[in-house]
This record gives structure tokens, C-alpha cells and sequence, in this order.
């Protein structure tokens, strides 16, 4: 989350309840909201590692709070971002070790294991596309994020589909 | 009586093989398969794994080797082609992959041919038709010929020429297989909308996102069903949608 933060200050300064406004608004009601506290300690840590600032602001009635602005560090560390591309994303590796392994082990089938994966895989697809054609029709960058994790989750499946049917062949 | 809701559809020992040149193909491989009134079941499975070899023997369009086939109860091995032909229109709806729909005729006539056929007035197959197409938001289609509509157009008005005699079961085969992603949404969208109002569904589909509609979902390998599952129930972990969406620290 350091980046994304780091992002937001880019339009200027901000304190953290504001920045986790912000992101909610961005990514709609679907994406699973960080707590104000981890927003807070990541804050802290960008401030330690001089990538941000924080100016305290004293408040009638409440405690102060703290209004960050990116620093020329900060600046720089965020253009770095956008100019490399980002990793691409991994295979379920976990998973993959548990069934390259389990003949071996002979504590599990394989097939019941791709099994159990796929039906674990399509609830969470089927709780997406419920997501999906729920309320945040109106925020399209909601839509994309919800649209992207169901493509990955598919490619997932159709590899389970792969794996089901290389390993039902006899040898 | 007090008996449990009949199944829809009902498949005991469902064998097909195919003979073609070269060796022959088991397609089907012993099947047994119930679907009750009100599910909304898909059926996925790598291509070639015979699942719509299934959908055609289910809707009478080929014919089993050995097997047996219910509707609402009825048991159906003594039933002619023309027989089938008839159970098409009134108690089996069809959409299919590439739509199938009469290239000569209007949006209107495809749609009003079924209810004609089956003897409905044309009063009311003109009834049925506009209720149909403005549904699928394709009120002022009409006059169109289907060559000149989109495919998720084409796919929405061969959906409402399988349900335009209400028929209990509607079977789907990839009917979103010809579709971009827009397409596939659309019918993911329609499917569940009939199915809320109590439509039985029984779709066969490669695309796990069109499946995860479903309220059950069939693994089909190698001509046997290998999984068979309930999505959605109590013991479903819904815990994998924050994973998936959430941004790494």
C-alpha cells in the first residue's frame, strides 16, 4: 500500500482518514477497505523513510492531526513506479507443490485435490460476479478490478481443467 | 401427496459413443444426472469431454446407446423424432453456440415460429414475442433480419425463441461460446434473471465465469462426471473475494 499512498499525495497534501477515503471512492464498495490503522502505520514509515512529511495541525476540539505532503524523495520514488512494469502474476505455487508432491506423500489423491480446489475457485468466482452486478455498477475502476481478479481466477480454473485431465491419462 | 418435487430431468446409465472414422469416441460414458424444477445447473469441462454430446442426448437430439431419460417423470426411450420434435417446443427450450436462428425470416417470426408450431394463437404468440423481446431489450428489432444484428443480439433472440412457450427445462449449450467478453456478461445476466423467476436451467459451457452463475456446477471429464457441487451453500468459503481483490503491501 506504501505506493498507492504515495500516489494519492501525488494531487497534494492529506491526512490519513482523507487518503482512505479516497481510496475507498476509487475502488469502490468491493474492494476490501484497509483499516485506518494500517494506514496510518505505513504513513509513519514513508515519513521515517523520508519519502513524505507530516506537519501537525491543531484541531479545536480533537487531537491534532497530521497533514503529509510527498517529499522530493518521495516525488522521485513514485515516478521510479510508474516508469518500471509491474511483476506478472504467479502461478497458485502453494497448490502446485501440494499436488506435484502428493503421490509421494500418499496422503492425498490427486484428483480429489484439483477437486476441492476448483470447488474452492468457483465459490470465490461466483461471490465475484455477484460483486460484480451488485451496486457499483456506476465505478468502472471497481468494474475492472473485479473483472481482472474473475479473468485470473478463470485461468486458474482452465489450469486445473489441465491438470485434471494430463493426470487422469494413464502414464 | 406429499412427495419430493419431481426432477425436471432425470438420466440414469447415459452411454453415447460416437463412430467415425478412425477409432470411436466415447463421448458419454455412463451418466446419471437429476435436475430438479427451479436449479440452475452448469455443466463445464474441457472441450471434447463430451459435454455437449450430453446436452444434445438430454434434449433428444441424439440419440443414447444404452440409458434412459425422464421428463417431468416420463420416461422417454419409446419417444419417436417427431415426438422429441414436439417436447422441443413445449416442455425443452434450446440456445445453442452459433444461435441456429432462421437466417430468412425477421427477429418476430423466429421468435413467434416455436408458439405457432405448437399451436398458440397468433394473437398470443404476437403477445408473447413483444413481452420476450422487450425484456431482452430488443424492442424495435423487430423488423430485422438476424444477419444484421450483433451476436449477444442474435444469442438474446434465440434465447426468447427457446422460452417463448415457457418451457420448464431450458438447455444452453456454450451459449456464450461465439461472444466477446461484453457478450458473455449479457448472458450471464439474462440466464440469472430467468433463473430468479424459477426458470430450470441446465447450461454446458467451458467459461467458469458463465458457470459460477450456476447454482451447482458439474465437472465433466472424459465422458463421466468427475465433480458435482453446490456453489454458494453454507459450507462455501467465501473468504477468497478480499484475497483476490486485495492490493499486496
Amino acid at each position: 500500500m506504501r505506493l498507492p499512498l504515495l500516489a494519492l499525495l501525488a494531487r497534494g497534501p492529506a491526512h490519513g482518514y482523507e487518503l482512505k477515503q479516497d481510496l475507498e471512492q476509487l475502488l469502490g464498495a468491493a474492494y476490501p477497505q484497509p483499516n485506518i490503522g494500517q494506514i496510518y502505520v505505513t504513513l509513519g514509515r514513508l515519513e521515517k523513510s523520508g519519502l513524505i512529511e507530516g506537519e501537525e495541525v491543531e484541531q479545536s476540539s480533537r487531537p491534532n492531526k497530521k497533514i503529509y505532503h510527498l517529499t522530493a524523495a518521495g516525488q522521485e520514488a513514485l515516478s521510479a513506479w510508474y516508469e518500471e512494469t509491474s511483476d506478472e502474476p504467479r502461478v497458485r505455487d502453494e497448490f502446485f507443490m501440494k499436488l506435484a508432491l502428493a503421490p509421494q506423500t500418499g496422503l492425498a489423491d490427486q484428483i480429489t485435490l484439483i477437486n476441492r480446489q476448483r470447488r474452492h475457485y468457483l465459490n470465490t468466482m461466483r461471490n465475484l460476479s455477484k460483486l460484480a452486478t451488485a451496486d457499483h455498477r456506476d465505478n468502472r475502476i471497481a468494474q475492472l478490478l473485479i473483472e481482472g481478479a474473475m479473468l485470473h481466477l478463470q485461468a486458474d480454473l482452465d489450469w486445473l481443467e489441465r491438470c485434471q485431465e494430463e493426470l487422469e491419462k494413464p502414464e | 401427496m406429499s412427495e419430493a418435487p419431481t426432477a425436471v430431468l432425470r438420466a440414469e446409465g447415459l452411454v453415447k459413443t460416437h463412430h467415425g472414422e478412425g477409432a470411436p469416441a466415447h463421448a458419454v460414458r455412463g451418466v446419471d444426472l437429476c435436475v430438479r424444477r427451479g436449479e440452475f445447473v452448469a455443466v463445464t469441462g474441457p472441450s471434447g469431454a463430451g459435454k455437449s454430446t450430453l446436452l444434445h442426448l438430454l434434449g433428444g437430439l441424439q440419440r443414447p446407446d444404452s440409458g434412459s431419460i425422464w421428463l417431468d417423470g416420463e420416461r422417454t426411450d419409446a419417444y419417436s423424432e417427431a415426438r422429441w420434435a414436439v417436447e422441443r417446443r413445449r416442455r425443452i427450450g434450446i440456445v445453442f453456440q452459433f444461435f441456429n436462428l432462421v437466417s430468412n425470416l425477421s427477429v418476430a417470426d423466429n421468435v413467434e415460429l416455436p408458439a405457432l408450431l405448437a399451436g398458440v394463437s397468433a394473437r398470443r404468440a404476437r403477445a408473447e414475442r413483444a413481452e420476450l423481446l422487450a425484456e431482452l431489450g430488443l424492442a424495435g428489432k423487430e423488423r430485422s433480419l438476424p444477419g444484421e444484428l450483433s451476436g449477444g443480439e442474435q444469442q438474446r433472440v434465440a434465447l426468447a425463441r427457446a422460452l417463448v412457450n415457457r418451457p420448464p427445462l431450458l438447455l444452453a449449450d456454450e451459449p456464450a461460446g461465439s461472444l466477446d467478453s461484453k457478450g458473455t456478461r449479457e448472458v450471464m445476466r439474462l440466464l440469472s434473471r430467468f433463473h430468479q423467476r424459477g426458470q430450470t436451467i441446465l447450461l454446458v459451457t467451458h467459461d467458469a465465469r458463465l458457470a459460477s452463475a450456476a447454482d451447482r456446477v458439474i465437472s465433466f471429464f472424459d465422458g463421466r462426471i468427475a465433480d458435482d457441487v453446490e456453489l454458494g451453500g453454507a459450507a462455501s468459503p467465501g473468504a477468497g473475494v478480499p484475497a483476490v481483490l486485495e492490493l499486496r503491501d
